[in-house]
């Protein structure tokens, strides 16, 4: 109450000054760093609730952001004359600068839960990249380095925490030692979806196939994946098969994957699959002679067929046609007509 | 083409009934299987979603498969009726057969030489050479193509037979086996039966069943020797086919060649 009121009467205050001498109606000029430290910069600067407002200024300075100014970011005060500024500002708008990022935001589970449900515990930018002290993903202190992603993100998703520590994923697989996948490989950084859209579903698929590049091929030729490449949401996608989270080496007794534990996977789709069933490979991989040989001598059998057929009739077909444009020709000449 | 030149019946009626089926769940069976064999190019998502999406196109293929396997069955069944109680023993040897025979493989050698110019044009009977080819390589794709479909559309109960990896092998062998069938058919027996010069751009025989006589003297010279002789000639006689049904063949026929064409592209752009 009070800060609106305060706002408003300064407003006024603004305008009657303004009406009153025209020579002094120019912008005001931004507060500079040092005018906004000289409040925030004392390390007891509290709200009204009596929480924090300090800025430690070397935070900011170390920084990937060390080089910009306090309105650079907070731009709603670049204009404002009142000071102390009310305590509702308006929010930063990172995408002014970060316009691609932004956009993916917005239509991401995150973006849509902050910006279009209101809903309060929604993750913002900062949630995930921190406030005064972001710094670039490459950093070992980076919120968003792939060391500290699954750390980040299990802040909010604790439930998933333990089980993706189990997974071969959370292995030292990746670079220098980092995870094999972490939460933003498989997930994307900013285009997060609900994991129970048919959406997301198909387009998952893509993103293992960013490291796992043979099993994407072998999936995306056989039936399965032949079915979902076209948009059917009722097929076997990767974590069908494979489970989310919890994905296990097939050597570990505990995988859905694990020879034992098949029938019981396929059955979560094929309810009648038994011990014969489960022998189809669902990444048979027709030139792997070792992996797949009945599949790789059909295959080689079949191209035999097929270019013994056609090699045979195309030059029967080619050797007929000029024949056959003679015999018509001659036939015409016969009866001044062609045979219909 | 006057209508006071003498015609001969070739084909009954149930018979291009027949090939009337067989062509369009054949054609309905490759517009909706194609897809999936080709799901990695662009055209095949278009193709799938204008026939309602790929699991509509997965329940059309599977309604025109019921199509041909009945017209099989009934086909099937015809043969067994006119062996059995007709006793036509001709169907298993001699002119009118389609079993392939010494004279076949003869009257092949000497076409191609005829194509060269080096041999009179074989006296053809009934059924020529390429056309046995023709029937016996539906029958032969029925099998390859029907079993493996069938196992394919019921993988649980068959897997009460079979290994799983025969599925594997199932989906190889459906696949290629319809890209055999289709790329010859949509050249191979198109050019052979319509668009070579003599015939095209359409053969009508399969569409109104009748040949023009001096069609048949000319291009089947031992079976009409054969019909003069014992009298079938005179028996299946017949006027020119009325212009309706010449009409409708062309109609029908010549929208079932189009989309043949049209599905030969999409394969040759999915395959190179």
């Amino acid at each position: 109450m009070s800060a609106r009121f305060v706002f408003v009467v300064g407003a006024l205050a603004v305008c009657l000054l303004a009406a009153a001498a025209p020579a002094a109606a120019q912008a005001p000029a931004a507060p500079a760093d040092d005018d906004c430290l000289a409040c925030h910069g004392d390390s007891t600067a509290v709200r009204a609730n009596g929480t924090s407002v300090a800025v430690v200024s070397a935070v900011l300075a170390n920084s990937v952001h060390g080089t910009q100014t306090c309105v650079s970011c907070h731009a709603g005060l670049a204009k404002t004359t009142e000071w102390p500024h009310p305590e509702k500002v308006a929010a930063v708008a990172c995408s002014a600068c970060h316009g691609q990022e932004g956009r993916n935001y917005e239509d991401s589970v995150h973006g849509r839960a902050a910006l279009k449900s209101g809903l309060a515990v929604a993750p913002r930018c900062s949630t995930c990249h921190g406030t005064h002290n972001i710094q670039p993903p490459a950093d070992t202190e980076s919120s968003v380095h792939r060391a500290r992603i699954a750390g980040t993100c299990t802040k909010c998703h604790e439930g998933i925490a333990p089980l993706y520590a189990k997974s071969v994923h959370a292995q030292p697989l990746g670079p220098a030692g980092s995870a094999a996948a972490v939460c933003s490989d498989c997930h994307t950084a900013h285009r997060i979806q609900r994991g129970d859209t048919d959406a997301w579903r198909l387009s998952v698929i893509d993103e293992c196939g960013t490291c796992h590049l043979s099993r994407i091929s072998s999936y995306r030729d056989n039936f399965h994946g032949q079915k979902t490449t076209l948009g059917s949401t009722r097929t076997a996608t990767c974590s069908s098969c494979h489970d989310h989270h919890v994905i296990l080496r097939a050597s570990d007794p505990a995988s859905t994957v694990a020879p034992q534990n098949l029938v019981a996977t396929c059955r979560s789709c094929h309810p009648q699959a038994n011990a014969a069933f489960v022998k189809y490979d669902p990444h048979a991989d027709k030139h792997d002679q070792a992996r797949s040989a009945p599949v790789y001598w059909t295959y080689r059998s079949m191209q035999v067929l097929l270019l013994g057929v056609f090699a045979f009739f195309g030059a029967h077909t080619l050797l007929w046609f000029p024949r056959s444009y003679r015999a018509r020709r001659a036939a015409g000449a016969a009866k001044g007509d062609t045979p219909s | 083409m006057t209508s006071g030149v003498r015609h001969i019946s070739r084909f009954k009626p149930y018979q291009r009934a027949m090939h009337l089926i067989l062509f369009t769940s054949f054609l309905g069976l490759a517009a909706t299987g194609l897809p999936l064999m080709f799901s990695d190019r662009p055209w095949a998502g278009t193709l799938a979603r204008g026939l309602g999406g790929i699991q509509v196109a997965g329940v059309l293929h599977r309604m025109f498969a019921f199509m041909l396997l009945a017209l099989f069955a009934a086909h099937v069944a015809e043969l067994i009726w006119r062996l059995t109680r007709r006793r036509e023993h001709g169907l298993l040897w001699g002119p009118s057969s389609m079993v392939p025979q010494p004279r076949d493989a003869a009257q092949m050698w000497q076409h191609v030489l005829w194509f060269v110019g080096k041999a009179e044009r074989p006296r053809f009977d009934r059924f020529t050479y390429w056309e046995k080819f023709d029937y016996w390589a539906v029958v032969w794709g029925m099998v390859i193509i029907g079993g493996s479909g069938l196992l394919l559309w019921f993988p649980e109960f068959f897997a009460t037979f079979f290994p799983g990896w025969i599925y594997n092998v199932a989906l190889i062998l459906h696949g290629e086996e319809a890209l055999l069938a289709t790329g010859f058919i949509f050249t191979i027996h198109f050019f052979n039966s319509h668009f070579r010069p003599e015939k095209f751009p359409m053969d009508m025989v399969m569409f109104t069943g009748r040949v023009r006589e001096d069609e048949l003297r000319h291009e089947r010279p031992a079976e009409y020797a054969r019909m003069a002789a014992d009298g079938s000639l005179e028996r299946l006689a017949r006027p020119a086919a009325p212009a309706w049904q010449v009409l409708a063949g062309r109609v029908v026929g010549g929208a079932a060649v189009a989309v043949g064409l049209v599905l030969l592209v999409l394969i040759l752009v999915g395959t190179y």
